[in-house]
């Protein structure tokens, strides 16, 4: 079965290469660059196309599927048109599935089912990335903070981090949003 | 209790009366607690609609009434009880199109341009690369007006030219790249082509259709039926920001809002453009007003007339190679919902049509029109060519295409 993983974000394309890779009988063709696209489509003519629900050619896409349905070729929306289920949860997973009139729903049952994990773990992964990519620049935020109380107040590091921590407490804020204030403050002040 | 709504748009100035009923606090007079979905293209923004994302959205007219037929998709039955606004698209072409064309900076007269086009059409034929013009989506005015207009000035747009689906925001960049010889998309998109220096504006969609109905609050028709209460108290909030939002002290507040990155993510001033009809047609030149450029709100623009449903079915019909089918012209009119509008606004003293279709273009001057609370003005509504559409003569009419 030729399948093709059209995303503009190559990382996530891989990683549902990947998955779907392990699965018997599939010829994956992945897709990332929007020029030249449907020129792509149709020199592979794929019996499935994933393709992400945030990507701006799905119009350009199902305008092909549209006029190639007067060909041989026809694609229809998803997996079986009477199978709701299957689509809802795919769009819950944010990514559309277009697939060859006739394909019979138990091949691409399992395909669809890897696509959408791997859609969803990719989801996880980025909002984790996301969160400890947020905690590294608070690290850094209050560590530019006490250097500045450091050297304008003259004292010990230690003593720098509990200022920060009292008037947080004290104030009712996180002691990021209170080392976030003091450096924009010093930077406002033009000696940063 | 507040009920919440999410609704799904695409980045168009065109989304402006949800957005504003938002940031206004319209909605919240009615009890509603508004979120928004932004997406980037319109299957998505359909996709949410029918899956249950969002409750209601911001959508083309004609995807409307096509997804309700099934066209390229499972037929699922929609429903339209407002229209968001008429017109507010251009045609914008290539620099070299523009120079042959001999624009000069000027909307053009769209009978004099099109035989200009036509010449210029037939020349690129005959040299085996044929204009190739960019629409926002099959089933949309876009293109629609575009093939109108086109086919109105003798040029076969399925033989004589080429018409290709591009997303808004490369039209800028295709046309550039000279992938698209001319697009036809809803603003911001037409002046940022302008600002890029890509393209030249050289037609309003106004001049194809001095009303043409363009984007419509579309909803499941069943989704419609749970949440009634609801869509009613949006309709009432969105008529209330109609009318903040023409009012030209208004003007700046509305533009900031709406450029904003969560909303069109545009710069200012352009979205400032198409709120006050004044367009920017070629780089570095003035604002130009074309009165009624985009029409939000005078004349019960929301009003979602049955005529206008069934004229679009008439050009799905024509450009789909479809045959005239009284049920599917049906369901097509179902898609407005008049009656859905009229119970929202019934209690208040917006001036309410007393009909629901109408013979669309037939309007040269002025006149007024009976509602149930006096009479409203109806301005110059025709079509280019000064044809008009009888919604009771409609398989005549679509018989009568070619």
């Amino acid at each position: 079965m030729r399948i093709a993983i059209v995303d503009e974000r190559a990382s996530r394309a891989s990683i549902i290469e990947d998955g779907l890779s392990s699965l018997p009988d599939c010829e994956l063709f992945v897709l990332t660059e929007r020029d030249g696209l449907i020129a792509r489509i149709a020199e592979i003519a794929p019996d499935i196309v994933f393709m992400d629900l945030g990507n701006p050619s799905r119009d350009v896409l199902e305008e092909y599927f549209i006029v190639s349905r007067a060909l041989d070729h026809p694609i229809a929306m998803f997996v079986d048109e009477s199978d709701d289920d299957s689509i809802a949860a795919s769009i819950d997973a944010g990514v559309s599935t277009y697939v060859v009139d006739g394909l019979a729903a138990k091949r691409i049952q399992p395909l669809l089912r890897m696509t959408m994990q791997r859609f969803e773990a990719f989801a996880r992964l980025e909002s984790e990335l996301a969160e400890a990519q947020g905690k590294l620049a608070e690290r850094d935020t209050i560590d530019k903070a006490k250097r500045i109380l450091m050297k304008t107040k003259g004292v010990t590091e230690p003593a720098a981090y509990a200022e920060l921590r009292q008037k947080a407490m004290s104030s009712n804020r996180r002691i990021a949003d209170i080392a976030d204030a003091v450096v924009t403050a010093h930077e406002l002040m033009g000696d940063t | 209790m507040t009920q919440r709504l999410t609704i799904g748009f695409l980045p168009l100035v065109d989304a402006c009366l949800p957005i504003l009923a938002h940031e206004h606090g319209f909605a919240e007079e009615e009890g509603l607690e508004l979120s928004f979905v932004r997406d980037v293209s319109w299957a998505t923004v359909l996709d949410r609609l029918l899956y249950g994302h969002s409750d209601a959205a911001h959508l083309l007219a004609p995807l409307a009434i096509a997804t309700t037929l099934g066209r390229g998709r499972p037929a699922q039955r929609l429903a339209a009880p407002f229209v968001l606004g008429l017109n507010g698209n251009a045609i914008t072409v290539s620099n070299a199109l523009a120079q042959a064309l001999g624009t000069e900076g000027e909307l053009g007269d769209p009978q004099e341009l099109g035989a200009r086009l036509k010449e210029v059409a037939a020349q690129r034929l005959d040299q085996g690369r044929p204009l190739r013009f960019g629409v926002v989506h099959r089933y949309s005015s876009h293109n629609y007006m575009l093939r109108y207009w086109l086919a109105g000035c003798g040029i076969r747009p399925d033989e004589d030219v080429e018409i290709v689906t591009i997303a808004p925001p490369f039209s800028a960049d295709a046309l550039k790249a000279g992938e698209i010889d001319g697009s036809c998309v809803g603003e911001p998109w037409n002046s940022i082509a302008v600002e890029t220096g890509a393209g030249q504006i050289v037609l309003a969609t106004a001049q194809i259709w001095r009303r043409g109905v363009e984007k419509v609050l579309a909803l499941r028709a069943e989704r419609l039926d749970e949440i009634r209460p609801a869509i009613e108290g949006l309709i009432r909030a969105m008529r209330r920001t109609g009318e903040h939002f023409v009012d030209p002290a208004n003007w700046d507040t509305n533009a900031a809002i709406l450029a904003r990155p969560e909303y069109c993510d545009a710069p200012h001033q352009i979205v400032r453009r198409a709120i006050s009809d004044k367009l920017v047609l070629t780089p570095g030149a003035g604002e130009r007003e074309y009165p009624d450029f985009m029409f939000q709100y005078h004349e019960a623009a929301n009003f979602p007339w049955v005529s206008q449903a069934e004229w679009l079915y008439s050009q799905l019909v024509r450009w789909d190679g479809l045959a005239f089918d009284s049920d599917e012209a049906h369901a097509a009119a179902r898609v407005f919902r008049p009656d859905v509008y009229r119970s929202a606004l019934a209690a208040t003293n917006d001036p309410m049509p007393t009909a629901s279709s109408k013979v669309e273009g037939s309007v040269s001057e002025a006149l007024h029109a009976s509602t149930h609370h006096g009479t409203i003005l109806l301005e110059n509504n025709t079509f280019f060519d000064g044809r008009s559409f009888d919604p009771d003569a409609l398989e005549d009419y679509i018989a009568a295409q070619k």
